[in-house]
């Protein structure tokens, strides 16, 4: 494999209690190629909220090592979009000026960047909403919008922070598709941080499959399936063999237990 | 014949939407009530005229009296309005650098909130001894009650920003002074604005409390006069007028507001449940 894009070394995040250290993050070390399309899966408190925290250089690290296209990440590092499980627009700009922000923010060119916008705008269905208000917009619209923030100064890089965990099944599966299409048109390179198995194996290249408490990396699934890949893939039986395999591992580490059904089970059948 | 009728109060449901009758019809109507019940009550009861002036005499004393009441009325609206621009200026600055440097919170918060315990009313007097009988003292105790829902407000509006957008904002390289300009600032408007509306109507009190204390012109001084000749009506026209006036400048905020903040949800139109 080629020299990572995104690197992470033996990073650990410790976090001081009065019971002690809690390691958010335990010795993760991952490789992210160019154009790749990596997810980061795992229960919630693994930690793989704040290792993309940790990539973005936005929080400190107790220890280890990230390299961004050969910079060493110290500080918040810029060359990059990041799109969270809230929009997080700016509720008092129209939805062109949350978009031209970036520009405000970094010193760029306004007038290409309101150009960009509005093709990236295009893209996604929201074409003739460019001077409508974030409250005037639906959830799966808004995050759509902050989709567009990320990538309107065409950025290398996006980090995504389980960017659709709050939208209704249907809007997902669109956005899923829609972020696929963006994807594989601009060869962006994606860390996608997800607690959905299907999601995950749907999007990316490589599942990095985390363990809760400490988060450490507990395996490294490399998704073969061809692109475009539609809806219609996930009834596959390669999709579900990739699906069963990370449900197992959830399994194994006690993440996912059906405790609950074979115990009903047992109950029925002694009632019969 | 019925439909005929139906639209005709369709047609009136939508004048009055149109004229937004309901935002100024229903206080209008209550206020011509009381009148009505006031007047009424002092006929039915034979009230005497010092003791509950009626409405009548109160608006021929507001006619009679306007060229005495209105200087010492902007007399009073200076003072109100010294202390509270005062408190805007000194309330965010404070707050500001409140939710700026932990060392500051952590120095100047407990004793903010302690100083609101003090009784102002119970001080007022020693502005007197040290800032004398002039505006001076009157302004400091309207800055005094204004300054703290002020110091509060904008703070707890500042603070409330997600802790997202501040990673965003810094992701995008922005310095710690835009962030602050282009996202915390403006996240804070609706509950600086909440802090503007309890200042002003806390400035009115402090200024009249001030001309309590000692004053030789304002509404206070008025209204102790009034009360000190038994001129029950000029004293009611006082109160009148100083109502009005507050009620003015609280509108005025208001009116600022819908403008500033008209993104925010507490200034949209909402469907309400059927009850």
């Amino acid at each position: 494999m080629s020299e990572a894009f995104l690197k992470v070394e033996g990073v650990s995040k410790v976090y001081p209690t009065r019971q002690g250290e809690i390691f958010a993050v335990d010795d993760v070390s991952l490789g992210l190629p160019e154009h790749g399309f990596m997810s980061l899966l795992g229960p919630s408190g693994c930690g793989k909220s704040t290792l993309l925290l940790m990539s973005a250089g936005l929080i400190s690290r107790t220890a280890g090592t990230i390299v961004i296209c050969g910079n060493p990440v110290e500080r918040p590092y810029t060359d990059l979009g990041i799109v969270f499980q809230d929009a997080n627009l700016l509720d008092w700009r129209r939805v062109i000026d949350n978009l031209l922000i970036q520009a405000e923010f970094r010193g760029l060119d306004k007038a290409r960047l309101r150009d960009h916008g509005l093709k990236l705008l295009h893209m996604v269905g929201l074409a003739g909403y460019e001077h409508h208000y974030p409250h005037e917009l639906s959830g799966g619209m808004r995050q759509r919008v902050s989709i567009c923030r990320a990538l309107v100064h065409d950025p290398p890089l996006l980090l995504m922070d389980e960017p659709f965990g709050a939208l209704d099944a249907l809007t997902r599966d669109q956005l899923n598709l829609d972020l696929q299409e963006i994807w594989m048109e601009s060869r962006k390179t994606i860390l996608f941080v997800t607690h959905s198995i299907t999601e995950a194996v749907f999007l990316s290249d490589t599942v990095i499959v985390m363990t809760p408490q400490p988060g450490r990396v507990g395996a490294v699934v490399d998704i073969d399936l061809p692109r475009p890949r539609e809806f219609a893939i996930r009834e596959t039986p390669a999709f579900g063999s990739y699906t069963k395999q990370i449900r197992g591992l959830f399994e194994t580490w006690g993440v996912l237990t059906d405790r609950g059904v074979r115990t009903t089970a047992v109950k029925r059948r002694e009632a019969d | 014949m019925a439909s005929g009728i139906d639209r005709a109060t369709d047609d009136m449901k939508w004048l009055a939407e149109r004229l937004r009758v309901g935002d100024w019809f229903y206080p209008t109507a209550t206020i011509i009530a009381l009148v009505v019940l006031w007047d009424v009550s002092i006929r039915v009861f034979a009230i005497r005229s010092f003791i509950l002036p009626s409405p009548a005499e109160v608006y021929q004393s507001l006619v009679r009296d306007w060229g005495m009441l209105f200087p010492n009325l902007l007399y009073t609206v200076y003072e109100i309005l010294g202390g509270f621009f005062l408190s805007v200026v000194i309330g965010v600055g404070l707050a500001v650098a409140i939710v700026s440097w932990r060392p500051i919170e952590k120095s100047l918060y407990p004793i903010l909130v302690g100083t609101q315990v003090i009784p102002k009313v119970a001080i007022a007097p020693l502005f007197v001894i040290w800032f004398g009988f002039g505006i001076e003292p009157k302004i400091f105790i309207a800055f005094l009650i204004a300054f703290f829902p002020m110091v509060i407000s904008t703070a707890v509006g500042l603070r409330s920003v997600e802790i997202e957008k501040l990673y965003l904002a810094r992701s995008m390289g922005a310095s710690a002074f835009q962030a602050f300009y282009k996202i915390k600032l403006p996240h804070a408007m609706p509950s600086v604005f909440a802090g503007l509306k309890l200042a002003i109507t806390g400035a009115v009190i402090g200024a009249i409390v001030g001309e309590f204390i000692g004053a030789d012109k304002g509404m206070g001084r008025v209204l102790l006069e009034a009360n000190g000749e038994m001129e029950t009506d000029v004293l009611f026209a006082g109160i009148a007028l100083l109502s009005i006036t507050g009620v003015i400048l609280f509108l005025i905020i208001d009116g600022l507001e819908r403008v500033v903040v008209r993104w925010h949800v507490s200034q949209r139109i909402r469907e309400q449940p059927i009850p």
